[in-house]
């Protein structure tokens, strides 16, 4: 593989835009992206478009349709919750292989009020229809209880998760990308309405639309496009499936192939945890951030509650350490699928190349940012960042 | 009931649950591996991607509680709360299923008491389908 670098970033403000269209949302998330690497869309190359929603809406194209049509290849991405940080790391593959040189990943949702995910149907005659019946297979359902294994093994308790949600809306507030900005207490989450024990509504990452757009480049144009600036590379671009376990059919299992996905990363980096100035990983629940501290080898296996309790997770601002999800995370930055994986993206660069777009949340001295995304189905991405 | 009369007899909600003789879950077991699905058929086994090949078996109705969660909202339709829960079974495979008979303020409360809890499997009629024939499900209770 070639070194390959984020030239530029875009996206626009995680919330609901009803009055626009996919394209529309997808578009200008597109144009920011290209005007901050100061390219024009005719340079661009090949685009992979993530949208999981409606991955049959051949939204690459009517993107293309709306900013540019060039007539470059470009392709529709679903993988689940990781469909944008696979747009990704498709653009990542197309420069890294030499079959391209200049490549634009974007990813799109607009949710708008779709309320609970997960849970199937059950076909055609709805007295079959499992949710409720044969326990939950609803999203709230599945991570509480990856959080919940944690806490049988360990102690772990509810308020230590709790601790995580009042820490990702703190974070948010600094973020004028996020969908929430607002600070609650501690008392605010644990008393809120339970969604799934052991989270609460604070406890659960929101639906909404969004869109986040990068422009990948060769060393040869970075040289020629970059101005002197300096621009991150992707040093790891890892995407796992889940393996076999005896409880596949009733829980998926959502940690083997994160801590596959970030081994695979590291080394490929030739980094270590210690190393990470920041880390944006999946909080669709706080459970589930809780148990990726561990799965990320941000802490100790075991340690996560006393990480929480000793401050990380924390911007350095707020006195911790091992910052994580400084963006406020799915949390509160919000979560439209297919935009996610490429926003985490937006907020690595954005610390890395200290971009006007993160001065008020800036991690000091920031050189080596993770991102990671789990979808279920399962489908679990590590992108390491380094400048 | 005149009503049920008219049916033909109840159907279980997934094909893995048989009703007769008595109510039980069965599995596929892989025989090179002994890996168990719970599915109708499989055309290899996923754990050691051998094609098998594949023989029923039997599972027990007893089992115990791994975790769980207290669902507190959930499509239309559906009462809340309710506990749903991963449950070990003794021939190496789990299910996801409601617990009934535990209340959820106790879950919540103490939810170390619902860890490896032994629990036994009932059976009972949650729905009628289009054709009127009562739909049954499994649920799993505290062991008596």
């Amino acid at each position: 593989m070639r070194n390959v670098y984020v030239l530029g970033t875009g996206m626009i403000k995680f919330g609901r835009y009803p009055e626009k269209t996919v394209p529309e949302l997808g578009g200008e998330a597109v144009l920011s992206a290209l005007a901050d690497a100061g390219i024009a869309m005719d340079q661009v190359q090949f685009l992979a478009c993530g949208n999981f929603g409606q991955a049959n809406a051949s939204y690459a194209q009517r993107i293309l349709q709306t900013v540019g049509q060039t007539g470059i290849p470009a392709i529709n991405v679903a993988n689940a919750c990781a469909t944008g940080s696979t747009a990704f790391r498709e653009a990542y593959l197309s420069v890294g292989s030499g079959l391209y040189d200049i490549a634009l990943a974007v990813g799109v949702e607009q949710m708008g009020k779709q309320g609970l995910l997960g849970g199937g149907a059950g076909g055609a005659d709805p007295a079959y229809a499992p949710e409720g019946k044969l326990g939950s297979g609803l999203m709230p359902a599945v991570f509480g209880q990856a959080g919940m294994e944690h806490m049988r093994k360990y102690g772990t308790t509810l308020a230590h998760m709790a601790k995580i949600a009042v820490k990702s809306h703190k974070h948010a507030t600094k973020n004028p990308f996020a969908q929430y900005r607002t600070e609650v207490s501690l008392e605010e989450v644990m008393n809120a309405r339970m969604v799934a024990y052991p989270n609460t509504l604070f406890m659960c990452c929101p639906t909404g639309d969004g869109a986040a757009a990068a422009v990948l480049v060769s060393e040869d144009k970075l040289r020629q496009l970059a101005g002197g600036r300096k621009r991150p590379r992707i040093a790891a671009s890892v995407l796992t499936t889940d393996p076999y376990t005896a409880r596949d059919a009733a829980l998926p299992d959502v940690s083997t192939l994160t801590r596959t996905a970030a081994q695979q990363a590291y080394e490929a980096a030739g980094i270590g945890p210690e190393d990470l100035s920041l880390t944006e990983l999946h909080d669709c629940f706080a459970s589930a951030e809780l148990i990726h501290y561990e799965n990320l080898l941000l802490c100790k296996e075991g340690e996560a509650g006393k990480f929480i309790d000793e401050g990380g997770g924390q911007h350095p601002d707020l006195g911790g350490k091992v910052p994580v999800n400084v963006s406020g995370g799915l949390l509160s930055k919000g979560h439209p699928i297919g935009a996610t994986g490429v926003a985490n993206i937006c907020e690595l660069v954005w610390h890395l190349t200290r971009d006007e777009r993160a001065r008020e949340r800036q991690v000091p001295d920031a050189k080596v940012g993770l991102a990671h995304v789990i979808g279920l189905g399962s489908a679990c991405t590590v992108n390491i960042l380094t400048i | 009931m005149a009503e049920q009369s008219q049916t033909q007899g109840p159907r279980p909600i997934v094909p893995f649950l048989k009703l007769e003789p008595k109510p039980h879950l069965v599995g596929k077991r892989c025989g090179k591996c002994g890996a168990i699905y719970l599915s109708e058929s499989r055309i290899a086994c996923a754990k050691c991607m051998s094609r098998g090949p594949f023989s029923d078996v039997a599972l027990s109705n007893q089992g115990k509680v791994h975790v769980f969660s207290v669902i507190h909202q959930s499509f239309p339709g559906i009462k809340t709360p309710y506990i749903t829960a991963i449950i070990d079974l003794p021939e190496g495979v789990s299910v996801r299923a409601n617990l009934i008979d535990f209340p959820a303020e106790k879950a919540e409360k103490d939810p170390h008491s619902l860890f490896d809890l032994p629990v036994e499997m009932v059976t009972e009629v949650v729905a009628k389908d289009r054709e009127g024939h009562d739909v049954v499900r499994f649920c799993y209770r505290p062991k008596k």
